[in-house]
Formats: structure tokens, C-alpha cells, sequence
């Protein structure tokens, strides 16, 4: 293995880095506010919205990120809608995540109790009030560690934007394997950064995951 | 004394079985109503029924002028005037004691936070939980918890004050801590309706008492008449099945 050769390819590799990491988190961002609208449309039923909202959720869970990304992005312009590869990606990605963040939030409402909603009701809050300060707050806690499991899962599905020619950490690596053959080292950097780009992920969500769980108030 | 709460031939079905039927009560300003009665006799679903949270098919239930059964759209704005406190206190696992009783008057009513503050402390003192406001419903006790949703109901000033067998989940040391609370609200001439299973209690605390079986009131009178003289048979047998002396 040649170490010059992991020093020179560096700066490559910090640019996808950074890309990758804008683009993860505009679309996790983008994931956790179509997941929470979803998973309040679901919780109070609705109607037209929720059944627009499970047809939603059904499609993009049980279709793979490439394949929604390759309709977004040779689809649109198709019905004259041009979008970068950056926007597609942020999109796709937002549209999946949304899909997962929706199930796992409205897992947590469920396990709310019927008797946390009355004693909030008999005090007088209207349900958009129950929701905000009595039903979420509980809701977001349980779901924690689905949520995270989330946000891993959807950093490394960014490894599939290479296939729209996005200059990501996996794009970088295929394309210095295909130019220059150092194969061993550009696959070391490959893990190295993914890594780097999660393991603080992991620690932090254990952290709050610790901090704020369901039956952890007050410990 | 003005009525408070005036309940009119109130009927609630479940599809084809009648679980309240043709009740009739009104509350006075300051009185303390107790509602007895075997298990499954209605008493919860009654109260349940006196602030909308359980729909009625027949009669209504009126708060001074307001409807509050039927329910209307705006249930809420009525709602925030009956206060009510459950067997399972249902205090908010995520927010400390403090904030447990100071949510509804900041969210419901808009209410002065610094006022808010204040009153709450006041109320808690009251209680003796102030030296608790910064802890999580799991760190006290069952009888503790139910203290503070007496507060935390009482913090918005209802008009009547609805207890669901605020005890019955209680050890039997920490009854009476929650009692006495009660019944100092009793003696300051708050108006309530209390459904219970603690005879002494209903008892000492109650203006009048009514019995209640298989959805209907079968007996109403003075805590006296109804405890050392009850007329029918139903509430004679009731009764006994709370002593323990030889048969």
C-alpha cells in the first residue's frame, strides 16, 4: 500500500465529503419535516390527506432510493421540469427519509395513552394543543432510536447518488480507482470517511437517546 | 345557593345497552356531591359525561348557562371551567411538576407567566409538594402524583371540580393524604362531585349522596339518611358488603 497516494487523493476525497454531508443532511432535514407532517396527518385521520399520505408512504418504502432517484432525474425533464443533481438528490433522499421517519414517529403517537389525551382534554386544551405539548414531545421520545436508525440508514444510502453522476465519496473513489488503479488505498479512504461521517452519528444519538427516552424523565 | 350544574333526564347508550338512564341532578354552588354505587353501575361514565368527554343520547348537562352536553364544537371553552381528576392522575411523564401544573392556564388560558409561577408554587405549598416542583412525575409517590393533579386541576379555577376514584389506585397509606386535601376544599366551599368507593370519606365530606345501580339513581339524600337510614333494599345490600361484622 502506498501511503503518498492516500495523502495526494486527500483533497478529492474532503470535497465529496463535504458534498455528501450538505446534501445528507438538507435531505434529512427535508425527511424529518415531511415525516412529522405525514405522521400528524395520519394520527388525526385526515381525510383524502391520509390516504394520499399511505400511498406515499408505501411507494417510496417499498421502491429502492436508485430506482426513485433515476425517475426524478431523467423523469422530470422529461415533462419539462429541469432539477440539478444536487436538488434530485436532496429530493430523493428527503422523499425516502420522509417516507421511514413517517412510520417510525406514528409508531411512537400510537404508544401514547388514551388517558394522557382525556386528562389533557379535561384541562381544557384543544387537540392541536394535545398534540403539540402532550402527544408529540412523549411521541418523539420513544422514537428515538428508530429515528436514528433512520438517519444512518439514509447517510449511507447517499452512497447511491454516484449512479446521477453527484460527486460524492463513493463517485470519488470509482472514479481514482478507474483513472489511477490504487484500488486497496482509494477503498481505505472510502471507509475511513463513511466512518467519519457516521460514527459521531452513532455517539451522539446514544447520547441522546440516553437523555431523553420514554420512562427516562427524571432518572 | 345557585345551581352550578343542572343534569336533565341524561340517557347514555352503548349501541343497544343503557348505561345511564333518565338521570336527573343539580349541583349548588358549594356543594359537595358524592356518587355511590357498585362497580359497573355508571358512576365513572356519569362523571365522564359532565364534561363531554363521554358523548350523552338524551338530556343534556348544563353548566350555569353553558351547554356542555350535547357536545359542541367549541368544547373546549366550556371544558376549561370543570375541573377533573382521574383514578391514574395522568400526570405528563415528560415535564416536571411545576410544568405540569402550569401548562393549561399558560396554554389554555394565556395566562401571565410570572402569575402563573406564583400560583402554582402557592398551590403546591398547599399541598405540601412544594419542595418536589422540579422532580418527574415517576420520582413520587402514587398519593404525591395525585396531589398535584388536584392541583393542576385547580390551577384553572373551576366552577365544579369532578373526582374519579381518586384513591382507588392508591396504597392504603397514602389515601389519606389525598383525602384530607379534599376535604379541605370541601370545608373552603368549592363545588364538587366525587364518585368513590371510601364510605368513611363520602361520608364525612358529602352535602348529599347519591346511589347509583345498574344506571339509575335508586336513592339520594344527606350522607345520614343515605349511611344510617337507606330506605331501598339495593342500598341496604350495598352497604353491608362494607362491613365486616358476623352475619
Amino acid at each position: 500500500m502506498n501511503t503518498n497516494v492516500i495523502f495526494t487523493y486527500l483533497p478529492e476525497y474532503t470535497e465529496a465529503f463535504v458534498l455528501t454531508i450538505r446534501i445528507a443532511w438538507l435531505g434529512i432535514a427535508i425527511a424529518f419535516g415531511v415525516g412529522i407532517i405525514s405522521a400528524f396527518v395520519l394520527y388525526f385521520k385526515i381525510p383524502t390527506l391520509s390516504a394520499i399520505v399511505k400511498i406515499y408512504i408505501e411507494l417510496f418504502r417499498n421502491t429502492p432510493l436508485l430506482v426513485q432517484l433515476f425517475f426524478i432525474y431523467f423523469g422530470l425533464p422529461r415533462i419539462g421540469i429541469n432539477i440539478s443533481a444536487e436538488t434530485c438528490g436532496i429530493f430523493g433522499l428527503g422523499l425516502l427519509g420522509g417516507a421511514y421517519m413517517a412510520e417510525s414517529i406514528r409508531s411512537g403517537l400510537d404508544t401514547v395513552s388514551e388517558s394522557q389525551i382525556k386528562s389533557a382534554s379535561a384541562l381544557g386544551m384543544t387537540r392541536l394543543q394535545i398534540f403539540r405539548f402532550v402527544i408529540f414531545p412523549q411521541a418523539v421520545s420513544v422514537s428515538i432510536p428508530a429515528l436514528l436508525a433512520n438517519v444512518i440508514f439514509l447517510l449511507k444510502e447517499t452512497s447511491v447518488f454516484s449512479a446521477i453522476s453527484l460527486m460524492d465519496l463513493m463517485f470519488t473513489a470509482k472514479d481514482l480507482i478507474g483513472l489511477y488503479y490504487n484500488t486497496v488505498e482509494c477503498l481505505l479512504l472510502l471507509v475511513v470517511f463513511y466512518c467519519l461521517m457516521l460514527l459521531p452519528v452513532s455517539i451522539i444519538g446514544g447520547y441522546v437517546e440516553k437523555k431523553v427516552r420514554f420512562g427516562m424523565f427524571g432518572v | 345557593m345557585s345551581d352550578v350544574l343542572r343534569i336533565e333526564n341524561l340517557e347514555k347508550r352503548y349501541e343497544d345497552s343503557i348505561v345511564l338512564d333518565d338521570i336527573n341532578i343539580t349541583v349548588k354552588k358549594g356543594e359537595v356531591v358524592v356518587i355511590v354505587g357498585p362497580s359497573g353501575c355508571g358512576k365513572s361514565t356519569l362523571l365522564r359525561c359532565l364534561n363531554g368527554l363521554e358523548k350523552i343520547q338524551e338530556g343534556s348537562v348544563v353548566l350555569e348557562d353553558q351547554i356542555v352536553n350535547p357536545v359542541s364544537k367549541n368544547q373546549e371553552k366550556v371544558r376549561e371551567k370543570i375541573g377533573m381528576v382521574f383514578q391514574t392522575y395522568d400526570l405528563f411523564p415528560h415535564m416536571t411538576i411545576l410544568q405540569n401544573v402550569m401548562l393549561a392556564p399558560l396554554k389554555v388560558k394565556k395566562r401571565n407567566k410570572q402569575d402563573v409561577q406564583t400560583e402554582a408554587l402557592e398551590l403546591l405549598d398547599r399541598v405540601g409538594l412544594l419542595s418536589k416542583k422540579d422532580k418527574y412525575p415517576r420520582q413520587l409517590s402514587g398519593g404525591q402524583k395525585q396531589r398535584v393533579a388536584i392541583v393542576r386541576a385547580l390551577i384553572m379555577h373551576p366552577e365544579v371540580l369532578l373526582l374519579d376514584e381518586i384513591t382507588a389506585a392508591l396504597d392504603p397509606e397514602m389515601v389519606r393524604e389525598v383525602l384530607d386535601v379534599v376535604l379541605s376544599l370541601a370545608k373552603e366551599g368549592r363545588t364538587m362531585v366525587i364518585v368513590t368507593h371510601e364510605m368513611q370519606f363520602a361520608k364525612a365530606v358529602a352535602d348529599r349522596v347519591i346511589f347509583l345501580d345498574g344506571g339509575k339513581i335508586i336513592e339520594e339524600g344527606s350522607s345520614k339518611e343515605i349511611f344510617e337510614h337507606p330506605k331501598t333494599d339495593r342500598l341496604k345490600t350495598f352497604l353491608k358488603s362494607f362491613t365486616y361484622d358476623e352475619q
